[in-house]
């Protein structure tokens, strides 16, 4: 049998984007220690944060948390009442909207409805002063990028909301701006379209290599499209990672119960030798074993996220996972591709685990009232101490 | 068509009975070939004539329409920056004070209005004239331009200008190129406004004129005390004519761009 010859594999850390790890990179964008305050409300609570060139950004969070002021200082319309942003390196304090590298797709799109989609995508240009053939030979291109090519003569009240949210990033793109901003860009659209918008966000951005900051309150979106996700609440930014990292290692309760499904359950920390933590989380019941965590002092009382599909039901006592618990199937969320089933302990305590639906539903294993096991590994879940 | 019942039919006839038959009973004793304007005598058109040999009153008509042209334009501009400022300038110093002064005008009797002017241009020793009549028909023209373009800029989406200054407009190119072409509909009727309103005032152009300026009606009011002439009449039917002329052409266009719209949207939605 011959060998299959060895394909060189590339050293993976070389072609990951990833500059926030690289000691080395300058940020495009610095916010250090802003503040945004509107009379005596604070807006934006003494926030540092890096971006980088390239990145896809989101900003994440409830609504209110400060996610377009965020946006608004960076385009220019509000100024931090503390603190410094840098725009590659150069101060923006002070710097008006119209003479900075950076252009924004508006949340209401705020297309010029006295203009067609054309002069729409040529407004920036035209404000530069640039000759006739280079204007006429950006505007094709951008509506070429974004599919328009039939619909240049059109006003925006002619066209589809689908249509106009494309005109409205045409137009941001159009100047090529070193940063551009995207305030819930989707938020009019429907599912459907949305989830295809995004794929064609990314595409764009790819092919343009701009820095996007895109500002959300749906965190699939923020999932899909993001480089790095900041989640933010109350002005202050709680986490930044990217998403992978977001879901599977939040930093504090606030950051998982935001994203995704998770069971949170309280108890105390102990470490009975140095490879093995534990949670006692109820009188009578086995503690959790978890990987030690380091940072934590023993004893302290943590919350204990895990993810329902991190759980697995069955109905007879497993022997290969180093958790598991006894009890009744309460209720059942299906979902189409998955169930999620609400089970409740001997303890009285809910949890939640979901399982992939891969037979059809009369062919279904577990009911209502079903007694079941559920089991999962030390690694599934994060301890966090806040 | 449907049918009116007899008490619709019998209000609409008094309603135009009422807003028209003076005005028919003029225009059609315009054409009276007698002196005395109450007897008809035969048709003629010899009043028309008479009327545009009358230098006084073709003097007052020149006086009319100058002061109408550049008090409304002159009120439009102002009337427009002040309702900027109020809608736009967000909570500065004296804001409520100016609003008060600039909706003043519209609460407050001619008379009073027309005085107080007097009286200010006495102070300032300005002569009564052609300039006094503009400066005073500006400041109650402009308080109703405010109110008009007011009330379009409230329901203007402020993003619209913030997107003009994020693709490069300056704060002056952002409102003559977004701002001002989506509120221009606004800014022309409230110059219709002015320029009908100061065709029409009597008791503010009598404070304000002086002997060189007299106005259309301010002729016309004191013609009229020595006795009703057939001239009069005739003069009266042109200004009937003129303002129609105006108004339907107005509702015309306005239709017509509303029936475009329209087609317009019917065409975008397959
Ligand atoms: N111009 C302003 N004046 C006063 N309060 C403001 C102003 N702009 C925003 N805020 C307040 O700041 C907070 C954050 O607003 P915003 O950044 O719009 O939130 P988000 O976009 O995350 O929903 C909100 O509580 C909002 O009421
Ligand atoms: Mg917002």
């Amino acid at each position: 049998m011959a060998v299959a010859p060895h394909k060189p594999r590339p050293n993976p850390n070389q072609n990951v984007f990833a500059p926030w790890d690289d000691p080395d990179a300058v940020p495009l964008i610095r916010f250090k220690n802003v503040s945004k305050r509107f009379g005596d409300f604070t807006a934006i609570d003494d926030l540092t944060l890096d971006i980088y060139e390239r990145e896809f950004f989101a900003l994440l969070g409830p609504s209110g948390c400060g996610k377009t002021t965020m946006m608004r200082m960076l385009a220019g319309f509000e100024r931090a009442t503390e603190g410094t942003i840098t725009l590659g390196g150069q101060d923006m304090g002070g710097i008006p909207p119209n003479e900075r590298p950076v252009n924004m797709m508006f949340q209401s799109y705020a297309l010029f409805p006295h203009l067609s989609v054309w002069d729409n995508i040529a407004f920036g240009l035209k404000r530069d002063k640039l000759p006739k053939d280079k204007i006429e030979a950006r505007v094709s291109e951008m509506l070429r990028l974004t599919r328009l090519e039939q619909f240049a003569k059109r006003k925006p009240h002619q066209i589809s909301g689908g249509q106009r949210q494309r005109v409205a990033l045409a137009r941001a793109l159009a100047k090529a701006p070193k940063l551009l901003l995207l305030d819930e860009p989707l938020g009019a659209l429907d599912r459907k379209l949305r989830e295809e918008t995004q794929f064609e966000l990314m595409d764009i951005q790819e092919k343009t290599g701009t820095t996007f900051v895109i500002v959300t309150h749906d965190q699939e979106e923020a999932m899909t499209v993001a480089s790095r996700i900041a989640v933010m609440d109350h002005g202050k930014i709680i986490q930044v990672d990217t998403p992978a990292r977001v879901y599977e290692q939040p930093s504090s309760v606030y950051v998982a119960d935001f994203i995704g499904d998770v069971n949170l359950i309280e108890g105390v920390y102990t470490r009975p030798t140095p490879e093995r933590g534990e949670i006692a989380y109820a009188e009578g019941e086995p503690p959790i074993a978890v990987d030690p965590v380091d940072g934590i002092t023993i004893g302290t009382r943590v919350t204990y996220a895990i993810r329902p599909e991190k759980i697995r039901v069955s109905r007879e006592e497993p022997d290969d996972r180093a958790n598991r618990a006894f009890g009744k199937i309460i209720d059942i969320g299906y979902l189409g591709n998955t169930s999620t089933y609400h089970v409740e302990l001997s303890t009285g305590q809910m949890v939640k685990a979901a399982m992939t639906n891969a037979s059809r539903i009369a062919r279904r294993e577990f009911t209502w009232d079903d007694e079941v096991w559920l089991s999962w590994r030390e690694t599934a879940g994060v301890v966090l101490a806040k | 068509m449907r049918k009116l019942s007899w008490f619709n039919l019998t209000s609409l006839t008094f309603g135009f009975a009422f807003l028209y038959l003076p005005m028919i009973v003029l225009v059609v004793y315009s054409f009276n070939s007698n002196k005395l304007v109450t007897v008809w005598a035969g048709f003629s058109t010899k009043w028309y004539g008479e009327l545009f040999r009358n230098e006084a009153m073709m003097d007052a008509a020149w006086v009319t329409i100058r002061v109408a042209l550049a008090s409304s334009t002159l009120a439009t501009v102002l009337g427009t920056l002040a309702a900027y400022v109020l809608v736009r300038g967000g909570r500065f110093h004296g804001r409520t004070l100016f609003s008060g002064m600039l909706y003043a005008p519209l609460v407050m009797p001619d008379v009073i209005l027309g005085l107080s002017l007097l009286l200010l241009f006495i102070a300032i020793g300005l002569d009564r004239g052609l300039l006094t009549i503009i400066l005073a028909h500006t400041t109650f023209s402009m308080a109703y331009v405010a109110v008009v373009v007011t009330s379009r800029l409230v329901a203007f989406d402020r993003s619209l200008e913030e997107a003009a200054l994020d693709l490069g407009c300056t704060r002056f190119e952002a409102f003559r190129l977004v701002t001002l072409p989506i509120i221009a509909p606004a800014v022309i009727s409230g110059w219709l406004l002015g320029f009908t309103l100061s065709l029409d005032d009597l008791v503010i152009a009598s404070f304000t004129s002086g002997p060189s300026s007299t106005t259309l009606p301010i002729k016309i009011f004191s013609a009229v005390r020595l006795g009703v002439s057939p001239e009069i009449n005739a003069l009266s039917a042109i200004l009937i004519g003129i303002v129609s002329v105006g108004v339907i052409t107005a509702s015309l266009i306005s239709k017509r761009a509303i029936a475009k719209r329209i087609a317009d949207e019917n065409r975008a939605t397959p």
